[in-house]
């Protein structure tokens, strides 16, 4: 299982990344792994206001579909269209090309407040 | 708490690196690879399941036709040895108990019910089997049922088996021996596509599965878990317990009125069944593909206009399609192909059109 140290994490399994006030959001190579093969990717769009752990989206595996919680609340700058049509890069490069969106942070200093790559990984179990 | 049961085959699932999830009491794999490679195997080559949780009882005695003809729809009657037919157990009121094949064997016949059934069957059965000269036994704990699914599955199992498979044709059986061990073959599936199940002894189960996946692999043959063998099931339109079927439902209802051979003078459910033959259903089951882009679930509201008509009882990604399928149950007036109705989906209505089923016609022969 892949827990980069740059990131942060939240207890529903989605990664942030955040540059300035701009946050990058998807879903971590565990989650990916426990939902196997993603075929459909549901997201906002842009200029959507998304509340701290509100959903934001859907990932549906073959067998099953998830809520995605948006671990920073903001308004979303930019979604990944390429799912779209490729929703198995969610699968194949999690934390890379199967980004999700975007977001504008109403409040960058929650970012401390979520989980560490070692949190995230003791949480899980791993 | 329950104790999962495990197949002769749970150290090589392991071994290949399976997620193993519950199922009917049984411990089974979901998958190895992944749902999708398993799926296109399957359609292009071939894929090996081990469906050792599905049941196997046997009935026998001088009534055992007459007896199976009692609490089956179809007729055993005509039947031939070394056949099998697909029928449903139906009670009363026409509610489906099971759907299983019956095997013929000379002198015995062979069900084999879904696993969550089994015990079900067996109760009722017995219960119906006082007034006949027939043994029931479970042979369940005995054997191994390994299905060989895929339009490659002839060239792989031929050179393991003694019989000649190429005059077995769908829906028939032949005692032989494969791998040097005695076996029973059956030329039938689950999947749409061509392929087999193959009765083996438990001891000997394990070296089979090896030998299979050894000499497939050049021809693209992967394990395969069930979540694939959902997804190929529902592609070629056939039924599965607890969603198209069940004691709520009637075959008349779920499109398998075929099954119902309403000229036998006797047998449980005919009363009920005849009735709705006659009359005609409100609702009917009918194959949904989605128009837009979405997945319908089990559960999920059909709607025409915006009026809620019915539920989704099993839904998926098609991954042959590339698109969602569904099936759901609707008042026979919208259950024509073409009609069109919507599919709530997280509180959005996706566009959807009713199809005749199957979605998917495979290699099956």
């Amino acid at each position: 299982m892949n827990t980069p140290s740059d990131l942060r994490y939240s207890a529903e399994h989605e990664w942030v990344r955040l540059e300035g006030d701009i946050a990058t959001v998807g879903i971590t190579d565990f989650a990916q792994s426990e939902l196997g093969d993603i075929v459909f990717v549901e997201l906002p769009s842009e200029g959507d206001p998304v509340a701290e752990m509100g959903v934001f989206g859907a990932v549906e595996a073959v067998k099953t579909v998830s809520d995605l919680y948006s671990p920073m609340g903001g308004t979303v700058t930019e979604v990944n269209d390429d799912l779209e049509d490729n929703p198995e890069a969610v699968n194949q490069d999690p934390y890379g090309d199967g980004w999700m969106i975007r977001l504008k942070v109403d409040d960058a200093g929650a970012y401390t407040s979520l989980m560490t790559a070692a949190d995230y990984r003791s949480f899980v179990g791993a | 708490m329950t104790v999962l049961r495990k197949t002769a085959l749970y150290d090589r699932h392991l071994a290949l690196g399976a997620r193993l999830v519950p199922f009917s009491g049984w411990e089974m794999p979901v998958q190895y690879e992944g749902i999708l490679a398993e799926h296109h195997a399957v359609r292009k080559a071939a894929g090996l399941f081990d469906v050792s949780h599905m049941g196997r009882v046997e009935i026998s005695g001088p009534d055992a036709v007459a007896f199976a003809n009692h609490i089956t729809v179809n007729d055993v009657e005509r039947l031939k040895p070394y056949r099998s037919q697909y029928t449903l157990a139906c009670r009363d009121d026409g509610g489906v108990i099971d759907d299983f094949l019956v095997y013929r064997m000379p002198d015995r016949l062979l069900v084999v019910p879904n696993a969550g059934n089994r015990e079900k069957d067996l109760d009722w059965f017995r219960r119906h089997a006082v007034a006949y000269d027939v043994e029931i036994r479970d042979l369940s704990q005995e054997s191994m049922l390994i299905a060989l699914q895929g339009p490659q599955s002839e060239q792989i199992l031929d050179p393991l088996a003694e019989a000649e498979l190429d005059s077995l044709r769908f829906q028939g059986f032949v005692v032989t021996r494969v791998g040097g061990i005695d076996a029973r073959v059956f030329r039938t599936g689950y999947t749409g596509e061509d392929g087999f199940e193959i009765w083996y002894p438990a001891e000997h189960a394990a070296a089979l599965w090896d030998r299979l996946l050894e000499s497939g692999a050049s021809r693209g043959l992967k394990p395969c878990g069930l979540g694939a063998r959902d997804t190929l099931r529902l592609e070629a339109g056939l039924a599965l317990y607890g969603h198209e079927i069940d004691d709520s439902i009637n075959p008349i209802e779920a499109g398998l009125g075929w099954t119902v051979k309403l000229k036998k003078p006797d047998f449980i459910g005919r009363d009920a069944l005849l009735g709705a033959k006659r009359e005609g259903v409100e609702r009917k089951l009918v194959g949904l593909k989605l128009l837009e882009r979405g997945i319908p679930r089990q559960g999920y509201e059909i709607l025409h206009g915006r009026v809620p008509v019915g539920r989704v009882v099993s839904g998926a990604i098609s991954p042959t399609l590339g698109l969602g399928i569904g099936t759901g149950f609707v008042p026979v007036e919208l259950a024509e192909p073409g009609t069109g109705l919507a599919i709530g989906i997280r509180g959005r209505h996706i566009a959807a059109e009713v199809v005749k089923l199957p979605f998917y016609a495979g290699s099956r022969k």
